[in-house]
């Protein structure tokens, strides 16, 4: 096992063995598959508003190049400064030598997944800034020093009592693990951080090519200060969060938080134009947009561009088995789930990640829910070939492979397969029905259930023994 | 009415008593039945593993073996939508073959399929005294688009207490190699497909893919259920006394 596929498993098994992590991911999914169903049911239509939703995808990045530019025109029209970074390291770069020459010591960010990516935080913290994460989930997880582990719902695998313990450290005082006291707690100590923020940092659920504008969709009300009360204000978006107009924004935002969260709005839609304008009472006065490349470009043009069409609402996340028991951390990777799977790899490469395109059943279910239409799965069977035709295969799944595509495509040799699994299996049996100690690969299979024993006569040889001359007429 | 039976490797291999049922099932209703000896598999298990060229030689085989057929029927939701939607990605730069293959992918259906929309047969007249659930498999569902008509053969089944089970929509764990590479998360999945059949309280587990049947079957068995597991054509043939 190469080191990579170690790690993954020690990182499944680890969740696996989590009964807290097991039963709160169950909780969860329940909560938001079934508000996401209740809430398209109430919208009506669904599937039509998911194809129209797909179509302003597909528009959009198909004339990606064009849109883009048309937004970072109107944006720079309305005074904001735009920064396309090709990569990580230009973005973090950008961001950092903004803030040092603001002076900044104390950064507010409100919750950017494209942020995550960069790894934003880690930067400016090497650089001497308090950097403080203002969505709750967000807040949980910084003050714990882990990452999301769900696009949505980033401390989805925490407790409220780890909450208060965690918020007891900062707090100086022990605090009860009641999820009205512990967010009354975090509204005040953020509140303050807001109030001293040289800058926020805000990421983009889109971004409006025809006014320049970007977009933020919320719920607990600190995008909104994060945007409004520092000097400064620095978006981080990916090169495709783009939409053409408030038109098809509008499209997107009924399909966005009812498959994300199951709600019909979140409690806050942002837009923001531009910086502090004259005779404006508040807001930044100064706005940073920062365009992220970083692998993006490269799969346009490709058979994955489908994958640019995501709007990370998570409900593939919500919808996948394998993310039903094992949760976000154990993917390893910074997006989790059926998206990540097919994401990460095409963002940073299969040698580091060619496992998670294997951590699916194929079931299908991530592609079904995805209201923007991704083949989600179907990505997931490509990737797995790009793995076997790059050589990073193992040797043994090869030859087996091979042997499977020759036998298939030769049925003399394959009837001989077929006839023998019998008479293979059979000294393994110890004469019952089932197996529970089968050898070579299907040892994975009996660690964890009964193998049944393959019947004396094949369906082919029963056929030829009896099947055809019983045909009465 | 005549029409090929494509039996699928895991039936072929593990349960030929689904074959032979499906083969009197179908000859009580005047089909006259050939069973094409150079079928192999439909490939899926390489398609799904990354092995794209050698599922190629699969494909070619189904095709060639089944191009006089006038129906297929398919003893696998999972591999009959291999067929009418994978074939047809997998064979795009093949012009010729691709062809074939929607000639192919338009005469394949599904067991239950073929009886519900190509014999119009929806009561066989079967009696089966038992409770019994339905395992929806993900690709007869998803892909193939096949859900009502094994639930509908069902309901004509006189004495058979028919329970939906919750989350029918999940996955049962099986995924093909899946199961091999990723043992401990599979596990985790088929153990709770069969809690949420012990919910049910069935005798009988019916499914129309005998891999995920297989896979439930052999968890229920290490966890001590007693549960019996059947394709839709089992149920008919043991319900209409041909077997």
């Amino acid at each position: 096992m190469s080191k990579n596929q170690t790690a993954f498993q020690e990182r499944v098994d680890k969740s696996l063995n989590d009964d807290f992590l097991r039963k709160a991911l169950v909780a969860a999914q329940e909560k938001l598959r079934n508000g996401k169903k209740e809430q398209s049911e109430i919208l009506g239509n669904w599937e039509n508003w998911r194809k129209r939703a797909e179509q302003i995808r597909q528009h959009t990045i198909e004339n990606l190049d064009s849109y883009l530019e048309q937004f970072a025109l109107n944006a720079e029209k309305q005074g904001a400064k735009v920064f396309f970074a090709t990569d990580k390291t230009e973005a973090v770069e950008y961001i950092k030598s903004l803030a040092i020459q603001k002076k900044a010591k104390s950064i507010v960010k409100s919750k950017s997944m494209v942020s995550e990516e960069i790894h934003l935080n880690q930067a400016l913290e090497s650089a001497g800034i308090e950097v403080v994460e203002t969505d709750l989930g967000e807040y949980i997880i910084q003050l714990a020093k882990e990452t999301p582990s769900h696009i949505i719902v980033p401390a989805i695998h925490k407790t409220k009592e780890q909450v208060a313990e965690l918020f007891s450290k900062v707090a100086g005082e022990e605090l009860p693990a009641d999820p009205q006291e512990l967010a009354k707690f975090a509204r005040k100590v953020l509140r303050e951080k807001f109030l001293q923020a040289d800058i926020g940092v805000s990421g983009a659920n889109f971004a409006v090519a025809e006014s320049g504008s970007i977009v933020l969709f919320s719920n607990e009300g600190n995008a909104r200060l994060t945007t409004t009360l520092p000097k400064t204000h620095v978006v981080t978006m990916g090169m495709e969060r783009i939409v053409p107009n408030w038109e098809a924004l509008d499209s997107l935002l009924s399909l966005l938080p009812r498959s994300a969260t199951g709600q019909k709005i979140t409690s806050y839609v942002t837009g923001v134009t531009g910086p502090k304008r004259v005779g404006d009472v508040d807001g930044p006065e100064e706005m940073h947009i920062v365009i992220i490349d970083n692998g993006r470009l490269k799969i346009l043009g490709t058979e994955y561009q489908d994958i640019l069409h995501c709007i990370r609402c998570g409900a593939c996340l919500n919808h996948c088995p394998v993310y039903r028991h094992i949760g976000g951390h154990a993917y390893g990777s910074v997006y989790p789930g059926p998206i990540g799977s097919v994401l990460t790899p095409l963002l940073n490469g299969l040698d580091e990640w060619k496992e998670l395109p294997y951590a699916s059943s194929l079931c299908g279910a991530c592609s079904e829910t995805c209201p923007v239409g991704i083949p989600l799965d179907n990505y997931l069977v490509k990737l797995r070939r790009d793995v076997v035709e790059t050589g990073r295969a193992s040797k043994l799944e090869k030859i087996a492979f091979q042997a499977f595509g020759f036998a298939t495509g030769n049925p003399s040799f394959y009837k001989l397969g077929v006839n023998m699994a019998d008479s293979a299996l059979k000294p393994f049996a110890k004469g019952e029905r089932y197996l529970v100690k089968a050898p070579f690969v299907l040892k994975n299979w009996t660690k964890v259930k009964d193998l049944p024993m393959p019947p004396k006569l094949s369906f082919r040889q029963w056929w030829a023994k009896e099947g055809e001359k019983q045909d009465g007429r | 009415m005549k029409a090929s039976l494509f039996i699928t490797c895991v039936a072929d291999v593990m349960y030929a008593h689904v074959g032979e049922s499906a083969v009197k099932v179908l000859r009580s209703l005047g089909v006259e039945l050939d069973f094409p000896k150079d079928q192999t598999c439909c490939g899926q298990p390489g398609y799904n593993s990354g092995y794209f060229a050698e599922t190629k030689r699969s494909a070619k085989q189904m095709i060639k073996t089944f191009q006089d057929s006038e129906y297929v029927i398919f003893m696998s939701g999972s591999c009959a939508a291999m067929i009418r939607e994978t074939y047809l990605d997998l064979l795009k730069d093949e012009p010729e073959w691709l062809d074939r293959a929607h000639q192919l992918a338009e005469k394949t259906y599904e067991f239950s399929e073929f009886l519900v929309k190509v014999l119009k047969k929806t009561d066989l007249g079967a009696k089966l005294n038992a409770r019994a659930t339905y395992h929806h498999s993900c690709h007869m569902t998803r892909h193939l688009q096949v859900t009502e008509e094994p639930i509908s053969l069902l309901a004509n089944v006189q004495g058979l207490d028919f329970v939906e089970i919750p989350y029918k929509g999940d996955c049962c764990g099986f995924g093909g190699t899946f199961s091999i590479k990723m043992p401990e998360i599979s596990e985790a999945m088929v153990h709770e497909k069969t809690e949420h059949v012990r919910e049910t309280a069935a005798d009988i587990l019916v499914g129309s893919d005998m891999a995920c049947l297989m896979n439930i079957k052999g968890r229920l068995n290490r966890n001590g259920q007693d549960v019996r597991v059947m394709h839709v054509a089992e149920v008919l043939a043991e319900g209409c006394g041909l077997i």
